[in-house]
Formats: C-alpha cells, structure tokens, sequence
C-alpha cells in the first residue's frame, strides 16, 4: 500500500491529469522526493529553499503540516496527503 | 449587444480599453450577487473573501462560502488552511468546483493587484474582486469586476447577473 498525494488543478498538468497519484516515503520530504521522479518539476511546485514555499498548503491525514514538522512530518502506507494552493491575495 | 440584453453589468467599457465583451463571461444570480457584496460590506475595511462553488463542469456559481479571512487585514486576505482544507473536501463530496473566488478591495479599485496575481493558482476560476472604497460598511456603490487570471496574464470579463439560471441557456465553458 502506499500513500495517496492528492493533487490541485493546477499541478495536473505535471501527473498527467491525474487527480491522485500515489507515492512512497517515510517523511513528507520523502514523499516529494518521490514524486518528483515519477512527475518531474513538481518539487520545484512545493518547495523552495529547502521548505514548504509560502503559499502551497499539505495537509497529512487532514493535519496541516506546518504544526507537525513541515517537510520532517512522518508518513506511512496508507496515509492521505493532500496539496492545496492558499487561497491568498489582496491589495497590498 | 445592449444593456438590456445582458442584464446589469460590473461596469461601462471605456474607449480604449480592452472591450468588456471580446471575451469571457461570469453569469451569476441575483442572490448569489447580492450575499458577495452584503460580505464585502459587512466586512469592510477587512478585506472579505469566499467562493461561489457550482457543480463542476455547470460554470455555474450557485453556493456561496464565505470564508474566514485569516490575515483580518485591510490589504490581504488568506484563506484559513484549515478552512481551506474542509472547503475543499466539501465541494469534492459534492462533485463541485470554485466557479467564482472572490474577495475585496477597500479602499482601492476592484482590480487584480500584482500580490493577487501572482498568487492566483486556480485557473479555471472568476476571480471576482468587489471594491468597498465608496460604500464601506453602508448602502451605496460598490464596482463588481470579474477576471480571470492564468499565468500571470489577466482578462476582465462581462458580469451579467441574472434573476435565476434556469431561464437562461447554460454559459459555454471556457476553462475546460
């Protein structure tokens, strides 16, 4: 069994279309590694200097990764990751 | 086309302009018009925010959300990720997508900001931007403007706010 990545709209174009895709890892860090060689300049996506990028929401198992180690956050088979663009904006 | 055919619009084309009508369209219902800008006021001079959700494929914005803005800000709106997280898996259940994301502009025009778009992220969306900065909290004018904004690249599109959907011929989808 592996962990299922549940991809937004605007990163399909990357998993073929695909609204899921499932991946492997230990670490949530793990995981995008993973992607990223089954779906080249993904990573690139989520991740910028080595941390999740401002404006990419993950959630594991419906927990936002920030309160549970950002990239660090432990997986395992059968877990739920989820990759949300915020929703974020405004005049300034 | 005239006013009176495409029902009240978000504003009047100025010469020189991209003309409003040479491309897309949001059609929305007068209910669905009315509760984004009685938000947008509520909210003011916190710039207010939400979707309109509609069954996927419809391009028809039918349910509205309004969201927590989680920066209570003047000049920012976030959507709460939490939040975000259950509006997602909300319209996910409901075979739905955000046909309309909107928020406000309260003391400037209703026009996307460069923050708005380069954070934009969800393409086949309206981007609705209503600007409180005559009317605040009250009665009075507000502009409704509708966008979209793809890579970088904005293109306001006509508004026009119908009584109900059924009457009128489904709008053809364009982010399809």
């Amino acid at each position: 069994m592996a962990i299922e990545v549940r991809v937004p709209t605007i990163l399909r174009s990357l998993t073929g279309g695909e609204k899921a895709v499932p991946a492997e890892g230990a670490s949530l860090g793990d995981v995008i590694e993973n992607l990223e060689t089954n779906h080249p300049g993904i990573k690139e996506r989520l991740v910028d200097s080595g941390d999740l990028r401002r404006f990419i929401n993950v959630y594991v198992n419906d927990e936002d990764v920030r309160f549970t180690g950002g990239l660090e956050t432990t997986v395992s088979d059968g877990d739920a990751v989820v990759i949300l663009p915020a929703v974020a904006g405004g005049e300034a | 086309m005239t006013v009176s055919e495409c029902g009240r619009i978000g504003r009047v084309w100025v010469p020189g302009e991209t003309p409003l009508y040479s491309r897309g369209v949001l059609t929305i219902d007068q209910a669905a018009y009315d509760a984004v800008v009685a938000h947008a006021r509520r909210d003011h001079p916190d710039e207010a925010c939400g979707v309109v959700a509609g069954p996927a494929g419809s391009d028809r914005p039918e349910r509205i959300v309004p969201m927590l803005n989680a920066a209570r800000s003047p000049t920012f709106y976030e959507f709460d990720p939490t939040d975000l997280l259950r509006l997602y898996q909300d319209m996910d259940a409901r075979d739905e997508e955000p046909v309309v994301i909107y928020h406000s502009h309260t003391a400037t025009e209703a026009y996307p900001s460069r923050t708005d778009i380069s954070l934009a992220q969800e393409p086949g969306a309206h981007y609705v931007l209503v600007s409180t900065r005559e009317c605040g909290n009250d009665e009075g004018p507000v502009e409704f403007r509708s966008f979209r904004i793809v890579e970088g690249e904005v293109t306001e599109e006509e508004v026009r706010v119908v009584p109900a959907y059924g009457a009128s011929k489904p709008q053809p989808m364009e982010q399809q």
